[in-house]
């Protein structure tokens, strides 16, 4: 990657302050951009000299063009104006950068993952397949049933907790809680596996593989991302209306039941679907909860299960010979998993918008 | 409602009211739940200590490696910090500037849209960016790194041989810091966008460029905000699993050349590639190595939520 | 229907906040009773103390006595979600539930209570506040629309239909016209000189001429200074506070040499 974007400024370092003589000209409007039209056109003769690639070729415009609109901007407008300008350069080149990767990524898992992106990748699972064909039936499979399971556990202890939090939580107890939900939302997934994994060990001796396991290392991650939305949407539910409530000599938890909660229920529903994005693309927690299988295993109690991510993942790292066959699964594994990430936030969207209370304040 | 307060001595009829059946069992659910999660995060430092304990009380000479859990564990740690930190290096500024951008720079109707694509970044599943990594990024780097060793070889971190795949050490940590610079951004921008706009105003109206305002009125404010955003990334870097498992080619001790293929592996990446195939005390150890990890990253975010948090106190935004 | 409420030494504390201080008041039933004063003087407060309200906020508590009909509201073994549904309350920013449509905004009080009704019963309920909130002329052909797409002053008059609609004995209403535009506001009045024929109702307002036009008993709150607790200075027939009150603050309050 380029430095560009990290170089520090050379010149902006003194105070500003307005200084008499700086009101020179003003830069017409076409100017940055014909800089940077006529940096391309350089690099453009260069290319053969130099032997560039495109990266390069890119990298050496953006900078033969910012020093080129820095320059001129400091000739005809003054020093204040010039650094102005070339923060300005700088700010849009990292934004540039910083789409480099989501660009080519995306670019690389669809061309890499279409090919195999068929009937038998969703129909067949891997029982009997040596080399080509097989699919991802049993992972796809394994991949919901472990989801509705983590969910199933989430949302209610989530939400009740939300609930605890913005109806009736005071003092210690609840700024204890806030905080160690916050903290919670940056325990890294690996040790959320663990501890499924001790959790279970304990019971039922070392080496145990079970789906529970999995939901339940995914619970760990899904709890606090769920309090933290429920809470803020709970909180915009006007207190005006729970007043309107007890007022008719309702009680409290009727309130919340069947006022608050119908009131928030768009925004609800939204941060549960982007709960689940967060934790269906998880790998590392299944990968030592679940561990992987080649046949379809629908119960959560019972043994190995397959799921999505960690099938991408042994799909790419052991694919056996030869290696093509299972190396495209596994792009086309990411693939599905990309899909159903940003389905996921797609429908998150829409639910916010199409549920949302109607004309409310 | 449900704490007993110290008031006034007050005249009979005036104390507590008297509580419904359905109240009291939907309050007291609700605090159930909450006191669980006290249990389950107390939970998860009890069981990793209890199944981390065979590995703390064996002879030196059964752990793996033969040398004790310190000289296996350290340099994990070590190979944890190095990339998480170069994360953070390279994350940091791009972070800011995004912030910037989406703030100050872009067209008002695009900044939305363009805040959504930066958070599209969060969305993707680890183990996507660890195939991006080690497919695209990786080979690109590799005429890079050759550069860096022919030209900056004098620097101890550029030493080389420079890696003929590119899975380094440095193409883990720039694949970590794309994958936190969606958070850092997004807390840097919130606390860009609750400067108070009269000290905008005020700046401008001194006669200061859009560069001359920012640096006066919005990256003082934000400060402390983009210390915090940047810790929780650092956080999530720490914890980061599947991307540098499968970038990072792991060979060797503590090192700081970055550029080599023979790296140190970081704690996270070390559990998914060794536990499956484990059995026996080698588990316990690699618990006890996620414990290391716990701790660290537990101590990170408890810093970094106090710091974010503090900043939120001070705002005028409620 | 149309109880009595009786005051007697009433303290309003928020924690260790003493809000309003030293209230005696005899609140007449099937009449309406007015209360007037600055901001912050402690009306609302008591009126939300009536119905048990302020208990809704963190600390709120009592001291004193408020019987109606010789029934303690705070008797140790007396639920205030009972209180309540004797005494209903309308408030001042027009708050219907954006959820429910204008029906279930009226059947409310009973749907959200999950009591047993049959469908006609319930529908005999709801036609019946709706026209004694004058509103059902209005919204009888659209009464599965959203409560919250009426008019603001319908939207106040929903709020009065969903209030009466648990059939309380009294009414307490904050500032119930404030929010509103003229016409919304007379409509309002005109209303609440209906319903006095079968409710107590007590109502906190700002505007003088209202009190003076609604009322047949008017209380005036005012407090020292800031920081100090309200009281009540004098409570008297409305005829009497505006043209020969008791009390010089009074008077000048009511002339507008101050608040």
């Amino acid at each position: 990657m380029s430095q560009t974007s990290t170089a520090p400024v050379p010149t902006g370092s003194s105070a500003p302050g307005p200084r008499r003589g700086e009101r020179a000209g003003r830069l017409p409007r076409w100017a940055p951009l014909a800089c940077f039209l006529g940096a391309a056109v350089l690099v453009a003769v260069l290319w053969p000299v130099f032997d560039l690639n495109i990266a390069l070729a890119v990298l050496y415009t953006v900078v033969l063009g910012t020093l080129a609109v820095y320059l001129l901007a400091r000739s005809v407008e003054g020093r204040r104006r010039a650094t102005d300008r070339l923060v300005t350069c700088l700010v849009v080149s990292a934004f540039g950068l910083a789409m480099v990767p989501l660009v080519s990524l995306v670019w690389e898992v669809v061309s890499r993952g279409i090919g195999r992106l068929d009937g038998e990748f969703f129909n067949s699972s891997l029982v009997g397949i040596v080399g080509e064909g097989g699919g991802a039936y049993h992972a796809i499979m394994g991949t919901l049933v472990i989801t509705a399971l983590t969910t199933l556990i989430s949302v209610p202890i989530g939400l009740m907790t939300a609930i605890y939090l913005v109806e009736y939580a005071q003092g210690r107890l609840k700024r204890a809680i806030t905080f160690l939900v916050d903290v919670m939302t940056g325990i890294p997934s690996i040790v959320a596996g663990l501890f499924a994994y001790a959790l279970f060990a304990i019971f039922l001796g070392p080496g145990v593989r079970l789906g529970i396991m999995g939901a339940i290392a995914l619970s760990v991650l899904m709890i606090p991302v769920v309090v933290r939305s429920a809470e803020e949407v709970l909180k915009l539910v006007p207190n005006e209306l729970r007043e309107a409530s007890y007022a008719l000599g309702v009680p409290k938890w009727r309130t919340i039941v069947k006022v608050v909660v119908p009131t928030a229920i768009a925004g609800l529903g939204t941060g549960v679907t982007l709960a689940i994005a967060r934790v269906v693309g998880e790998t590392a927690p299944l990968l030592i909860t679940l561990g992987i299988t080649n046949a379809t295993n629908l119960d959560p109690f019972d043994g190995r299960m397959a799921t999505l991510p960690v099938y991408a993942y042994y799909q790419l790292t052991q694919p056996g010979v030869p290696p093509e066959f299972a190396t495209d699964r596994a792009w086309t594994a990411a693939l599905v998993l990309i899909i159903l990430v940003m389905g996921l936030n797609v429908v998150a969207r829409l639910i916010s918008r199409f549920f949302a209370p109607k004309s409310g304040r | 409602m449900s704490s007993t307060r110290t008031t006034p001595p007050s005249p009979p009829g005036t104390g507590r009211s008297i509580r419904r059946p359905g109240d009291r069992v939907f309050a007291g659910t609700a605090k159930g739940a909450g006191i669980l999660i006290l249990a389950i995060l107390a939970g998860v430092a009890a069981f990793l200590v209890v199944e981390s304990l065979p590995a703390l009380t064996a002879p030196a000479e059964e752990i793996p490696g033969g040398e004790g859990l310190a000289s296996y564990v350290v340099p994990l740690v070590f190979g944890t910090l190095l990339a998480a930190v170069i994360a953070l290096l390279v994350a940091t500024p791009l972070a800011v500037a995004i912030a910037l951008f989406i703030g100050y720079y872009a067209p008002r109707r695009l900044a939305q849209g363009l805040g959504y694509v930066v958070d599209l970044l969060a969305a993707i599943p680890s183990i996507v960016y660890g195939f991006w990594g080690i497919f695209w990024l990786a080979p690109k780097l590799v005429p890079f790194y050759v550069w860096l060793e022919e030209d900056l070889g004098f620097i101890p971190l550029f030493a080389g041989p420079a890696s003929t795949t590119g899975r380094t050490m440095l193409t883990a940590g720039l694949v970590l810091a794309v994958m936190i610079l969606p958070i850092v951004s997004a807390i840097s921008r919130e606390a860009f966008l609750q400067v108070p706009s009269l000290h905008r105003e005020a700046a401008l109206a001194l006669g200061a460029t859009r560069w001359e305002m920012i640096r006066m009125a919005v990256l003082p404010y934000g400060r402390s905000a983009v210390v915090g955003g940047a810790m929780l990334g650092l956080g999530r870097a720490l914890g980061e699993t599947m991307a540098v498992a499968i970038v990072l080619s792991v060979s060797g001790g503590i090192t700081f050349n970055l550029i080599s293929s023979g790296n140190p592996s970081t704690i996270a990446a070390n559990i998914a590639l060794e536990f499956p195939e484990s059995s026996g005390i080698d588990i316990n150890t690699l618990i006890a190595s996620g414990l290391a990890l716990f701790v660290i990253t537990f101590a990170v975010n408890m810093l970094a939520r106090a710091i974010v948090n503090r900043r939120a106190d001070f705002s005028g935004a409620n | 229907m149309a109880k009595r409420i009786d005051v007697s030494d009433l303290n309003i504390y928020y924690g260790d906040f003493l809000a309003v201080e030293g209230v005696n008041v005899s609140i007449e039933p099937r009449s309406i009773t007015a209360l007037i004063g600055p901001s912050g003087c402690g009306k609302s407060t008591f009126l939300r103390s009536i119905n048990r309200m302020h208990e809704v906020i963190p600390g709120g508590r009592v001291e004193g006595k408020i019987v109606m009909d010789g029934q303690d509201l705070y008797a140790s073994d007396v639920d205030p979600v009972d209180v309540r549904r004797q005494i209903g309350m309308v408030f001042q920013r027009p708050n219907p539930f954006p959820t429910m449509s204008i029906y279930e905004n009226v059947a409310a009080g009973i749907r959200l209570n999950s009591k047993k009704m049959k469908k006609s019963d319930l529908d005999d309920l709801v036609e019946r506040s709706l026209r004694g909130a004058n509103l059902w002329n209005e919204v009888k052909d659209r009464l599965d629309r959203p409560g919250a797409g009426l008019s603001g002053g319908q939207q106040q008059r929903l709020c009065i239909a969903r209030a009466i609609a648990v059939e309380p004995d009294v009414l307490l209403m904050d500032e119930p016209a404030s929010a509103l535009d003229p016409i919304s506001t007379l409509a309002i009045e005109d209303l609440m000189a209906d319903l006095k024929e079968r409710f107590t109702i007590v109502i906190v307002t700002h505007n003088m001429q209202q009190a003076a036009r609604v009322s047949e008993q008017t209380g005036f709150f005012n407090l020292n200074g800031v920081g100090q607790p309200g009281r009540l200075i004098e409570f008297n027939p409305t005829e009497k506070i505006f043209s020969n009150p008791d009390q010089k603050a009074t008077e000048d309050y009511i002339s507008g040499r101050f608040g």
